[in-house]
């Protein structure tokens, strides 16, 4: 499985769907976050393999 | 996705412009952007000193760190808020500021917002009506006087923010909910200067919030992640959600709904009756504009706030 971590919340997903798939499936917007895997900053169309934790990062930030 | 520019993997993807680049291209690409807004805009010149207001995050810090590369006089300036909450805010993104400028050999100006008025901005929210209760818009009060005192008395040309284009849109269509006329007038990449009050410009105004982040992950800049513990339910942040929704949709509704603004503004759309536009007068205390006689807002925030102490 696949680990997608968005600040204190935490995702799953199957292996072999790319990033913006995953994005569509746990519903959060590829337009508020940039997604790293091993700290490198990934493009929307990786897949993702089996056992990858992906950290996404919100880009919103105001007040 | 390949790179647009060399073919190569490409890490960010921008619907928008129908462009998609790798690494490299994109940290080459962004700059040229900036230099182009603000050649566009007529923010500032390279003679002209530039007093940027960083306050540890992501748009402030790249921002700094694209006009340095872009070969501009930009000096730092953060303001210590005294924002604790348990997570030493204020204390971490002035770290991170201090770190930021002294890895580069960057001048940074720091003014602590307590020694200035005697008290942290939690501690002057709790003095005044603003904002029920919610410190930000005292805060924001406090940062717009302070950033004009420091770029008017130390002598810089023009005061600098990182506003970006997510920033922008979230208060246009704020303002715009409500027919904000005054605001909506006031709202632009550059705010002249007037007498006490310094140039402000936004050199980010054009360039979306998800590509400053992508810029300050692959520059490496180190930033403060965590939002202001004030920030929680901001409007702002909500309005953002919402126009991401819209963007989600159709690429490119946030940057044309900045841009028709501009452009319905510069054509005169908002050219409102002349009640609304403000007749200034100079704060009695601190010499700054304001648009009553007798003192400005700071002032008499910073008054009250002595007199509840005594």
């Amino acid at each position: 499985m696949v680990k997608i971590i968005l600040r204190k919340k935490e995702y799953e997903v199957r292996p072999g769907m790319t990033l913006l798939a995953a994005l569509q499936k746990i519903d959060v917007l590829v337009e508020s976050v940039i997604a790293t895997r091993n700290g490198e900053v990934m493009g929307e169309d990786e897949i993702l393999q089996d056992g990858d934790e992906i950290k996404l990062i919100a880009a919103i930030s105001g007040g | 996705m390949k790179c647009r520019m060399c073919g190569q993997k490409a890490v960010v993807n921008m619907r928008q412009h129908k462009l998609a680049l790798c690494k490299e291209h994109y940290l080459e690409w962004i700059p040229t952007q900036v230099e182009r807004f603000i050649a566009k805009y007529s923010m500032f010149t390279r003679e002209e000193k530039i007093l940027v207001a960083v306050s540890g995050g992501k748009d402030s810090l790249s921002l700094w760190d694209i006009l340095t590369r872009l070969g501009y006089q930009a000096d730092g300036l953060y303001l210590c808020l005294g924002i604790d909450e348990g997570l030493q805010y204020s204390n971490e993104s002035q770290r991170l500021t201090e770190k930021f400028a002294a890895e580069r050999g960057l001048k940074l100006h720091v003014v602590n917002i307590q020694q200035e008025t005697g008290a942290t901005i939690p501690e002057l929210a709790r003095t005044s009506l603003r904002g029920r209760g919610k410190p930000c818009s005292v805060c924001g009060l406090v940062k717009r006087h302070e950033l004009n005192r420091m770029a008017r008395d130390v002598g810089y040309d023009v005061l600098a923010t990182g506003h970006n284009l997510d920033d922008e849109a979230a208060v246009l269509f704020g303002n715009t909910l409500t027919w904000s006329v005054e605001y909506l007038l006031r709202q632009g990449p550059v705010l002249p200067g007037a007498p006490g009050l310094a140039r402000k410009v936004k050199p980010l105004c054009r360039i979306y919030e998800r590509e400053m982040l992508a810029y300050a992950l692959l520059r490496g800049i180190e930033y403060i992640y965590e939002e202001c513990p004030f920030a929680e339910g901001a409007t702002s942040i909500y309005h953002k959600e919402l126009l991401n929704r819209m963007e989600h949709d159709h690429p490119g509704a946030k940057l044309t709904f900045y841009l028709s603004f501009l452009e319905a503004r510069r054509s005169g759309l908002f050219s409102g009756p002349e009640a609304i536009r403000q007749e200034l007068h100079a704060c009695p205390k601190c010499g700054q504009p304001t648009s009553a006689p007798g003192l400005c807002s700071f002032c008499r925030l910073v008054e009250k706030r002595k007199v509840d102490a005594f």
